[in-house]
């Protein structure tokens, strides 16, 4: 077996070539960051027809070589082979949609002239064809002065010529190529002028037949796009949406809670009760087995995510979405992964890789745990049973729904107040301007969204394999460690460490009206929001199912906290940076702890002030 | 007198057609704004070139912000702000 060949796909957003790599590598693909940035570098393999063995990098798409965002950066930097991580590639493969022609080949034109051999693929050719597009593919090739091949990427027919290509020419292809390239330099305009100007040439010197515009697309975009029902659209998917996240979920919820219950009790059975039993149970299998909870609604909001991506509707979401994101900062594209984050802040903040302005994705990013996450649902269900009296508002409309959709509001607001000072702020900067290709409609191929979901599920459980789990264990030995000594009448954990914390930071939390009591349980809540129920219930020395915890804890909280503490309780939650899986998702997609400290510092500012003015303003109104 | 020639791309209409007369990031400048060679670059990269034709397709629901172009085989949106520096001739 010769070594294998290293081969770069290269184009054009849009071009089909994530499609491509997917059809070629299929599951035999990694998916990683780059180092330093967190660009996603995808890398396949896959072996020809001869036994060519063939390792394929997936380069971010890019409109020309200039670099101006790190993924940009990477595929021109890989291109010429100066990239620390990546060698270069001994052949580039141009895809370029033959819908297109002439502004994909301004691309290609570029590459070209970095002096790397090149192979052209023509891609989507299907859709050409029902467009009744006809390109002569040989002139095409003869003008370029490399070879061309037809594909269609979501079927493996095209693919067979591109491989039957790549194994015979190659060798020869490499060969030839001796020409020493000049040094690279960004293009000026003049000469992004002229390389317009010969992609004009070439794509009207090989086009036979010019054909239609797509119609499909046209005809949606009228009704999508439109100004009055382009937003009811958008609106009904995405109701849709959330309560498949909601609904959907909820019985796999259900048996993945089951089956922690289940294992737990099997531990509890055949474990001696003691240390060890107790860390695997309440320790490693109830904190991560509270994460990992989330799967479901992760799945199925990435099913979504990829399905409105790849069929072309989020940019046009984007689009609608722009002028109000436009106000505070944003654009359009952080639209779905803030309101993702009403599910979970985390696949929201996986969401923001859709942005491709650096900038904008980090404001997302800072502001989507604002956003009223289904995780503090347990944590305002329990306080507002306890101190919100339910008489109605209005007939029909009792003050506990109001009280929490008052909480929704307030994580709304002040995420777009937050996003607006950050981006006077700490992420200042050039504005940057919304020149955003709505692609043309397609079918979303069952392969891409299924490699895709399977991505994002593996990187979640990962990380609560990892970082997750092992803040568990430290939590677990906090609030288990010293023993209380011989006689002790106080819940447990109040002689722990995390008891000794929560007494140290008493002083800290009383003028937010915080007991100690709040203060320990405050610790372990840490790993996720609704743990902070599970752990006021231990606090108060109770025992139970959540269910059974949750019942009787309004009723003991009712006699122990004052109401201005219950308010200052809840208004906390708003902003508290409560939950490791955040910060967690935080780290790895900025890919510093610079970021994930920042978020922690300002959510936990602002969730003291919050506290603060409602413990004062509720007390002297009391 | 190349300067004068051509009107504001946000000045068309709804489903109108011309063609661009001239490119340049000197008009939608502005403080935080990109410098205007860079704004001219990128509207070039993303396919807009003096002497082609494009049409106005939608406008965006508030403002009608952004606008959505025809542009040979392609669609692209832009903010108005962006618009400003692409002046063009009705046809």
């Amino acid at each position: 077996m010769n070594a294998a060949y290293r081969l770069a796909l290269v184009g054009n957003p849009n071009c089909g070539k994530s499609a491509l790599f997917n059809a070629l590598t299929g599951s035999r693909q990694k998916v990683a960051n780059y180092p330093g940035v967190t660009v996603e570098r995808k890398v396949g393999r896959f072996e020809s027809a001869s036994g060519a063995v063939f390792d394929v990098v997936d380069l971010p798409g890019s409109y020309s070589l200039r670099g101006r965002s790190p993924d940009e950066e990477i595929t021109r930097d890989v291109i010429l082979g100066r990239h620390v991580a990546e060698a270069a590639p001994d052949v580039i493969l141009c895809v370029i949609d033959a819908t297109n022609l002439r502004q994909h080949l301004r691309l290609v034109l570029e590459v070209m002239r970095q002096g790397r051999p090149v192979i052209v693929a023509l891609n989507m050719m299907d859709l050409a064809e029902s467009r009744d597009i006809e390109i002569d593919v040989d002139r095409l090739s003869k003008e370029l002065g490399v070879p061309v091949v037809k594909t269609v990427a979501v079927r493996k027919a095209g693919l067979q010529s591109l491989l039957d290509h790549l194994s015979t020419d190659l060798s020869k292809l490499i060969k030839t190529n001796t020409s020493e390239s000049a040094p690279w330099q960004e293009m000026s305009v003049q000469s992004v002028r002229q390389i317009h100007a010969e992609a004009k040439r070439i794509a009207n010197a090989v086009t036979v037949r010019q054909g239609g515009a797509h119609r499909y697309t046209q005809e949606v975009d009228d009704i999508v796009l439109h100004p009055v029902i382009g937003p009811i659209i958008l609106l009904v998917v995405l109701f849709f949406m959330f309560q498949a996240v909601f609904s959907w979920a909820e019985a796999p919820m259900g048996w993945i809670d089951a089956g922690i219950v289940h294992l737990q009790e099997q531990l509890r059975h055949w474990l001696p009760p003691g240390r060890v039993q107790s860390l695997l149970v309440d320790g490693i299998l109830s904190g991560v087995g509270s994460v990992i909870i989330f799967l479901p609604q992760i799945v199925i909001l990435f099913t979504f995510i990829l399905l409105l991506e790849a069929s072309g509707y989020m940019v046009r979401a984007a689009f609608l979405m722009d002028n109000l994101m436009g106000r505070v900062g944003l654009n359009g594209r952080s639209f779905i992964p803030l309101l993702s984050s009403f599910a979970c802040a985390v696949p929201g903040i996986m969401a923001t890789r859709t942005i491709e302005n650096p900038r904008d994705r980090l404001t997302t990013i800072l502001v989507a745990p604002l956003m009223t996450c289904s995780a503090r649902l347990p944590v305002y269900t329990l306080i507002i049973a306890a101190f919100i009296p339910n008489h109605a508002v209005v007939s029909g409309v009792g003050l506990q729904g109001v009280v929490m959709m008052g909480l929704y509001v307030a994580g709304v607001l002040s995420a777009l107040i937050v996003a607006g000072i950050l981006k006077l702020t700490v992420t200042k900067g050039t504005v940057q301007p919304l020149i955003m290709e709505l692609p043309t409609y397609k079918m979303p191929a069952l392969r891409d969204i299924v490699l895709g979901v399977w991505q994002r599920a593996r990187i979640f459980l990962r990380r609560a394999g990892t970082i997750i789990l092992g803040a568990m264990i430290v939590l677990w030995v906090l609030a288990t460690f010293p023993a209380p000594p011989p006689g002790a009448d106080l819940p447990a954990i109040y002689y722990s460490f995390a008891g000794k914390i929560g007494h140290f930071l008493e002083p800290l939390f009383a003028p937010i009206g915080f007991n100690w009591e709040i203060a320990v349980a405050l610790i372990p809540g840490m790993a996720a929001r609704e743990v902070a129920v599970a752990a006021l219930g231990a606090v108060y020395a109770l025992s139970g199912s959540e269910e059974v915890i949750g019942q009787s804890l309004a009723l003991t909280l009712q006699t122990a906290w004052s109401l201005p503490t219950g308010l200052a309780f809840l208004v906390w939650y708003i902003f508290a940076p409560q939950c490791l899986a955040t910060i967690a998702a935080t780290r790895r997609e900025t890919n510093s702890w610079v970021w994930p400290s920042f978020m922690f510092v300002y959510l936990i500012t602002l969730a003291y002030l919050a506290s603060f003015v409602t413990f004062r303003l509720a007390s002297s109104w009391a | 007198m190349d300067q004068m020639i051509g009107q504001k791309l946000g000045s068309l209409t709804l489903g109108q057609r011309a063609r661009v007369v001239r490119i340049s990031g000197e008009s939608a400048g502005g403080s935080g704004r990109l410098d205007a060679g860079e704004l001219e670059r990128r509207l070039l990269e993303i396919g807009f070139m003096e002497g082609d034709e494009l049409q106005i397709l939608h406008f965006g629901p508030i403002g009608r912000d952004p606008i959505a172009i025809r542009l040979g085989g392609m669609i692209v949106a832009l903010r108005r702000q962006e618009a400003d520096a692409i002046f063009v001739e009705p046809c």
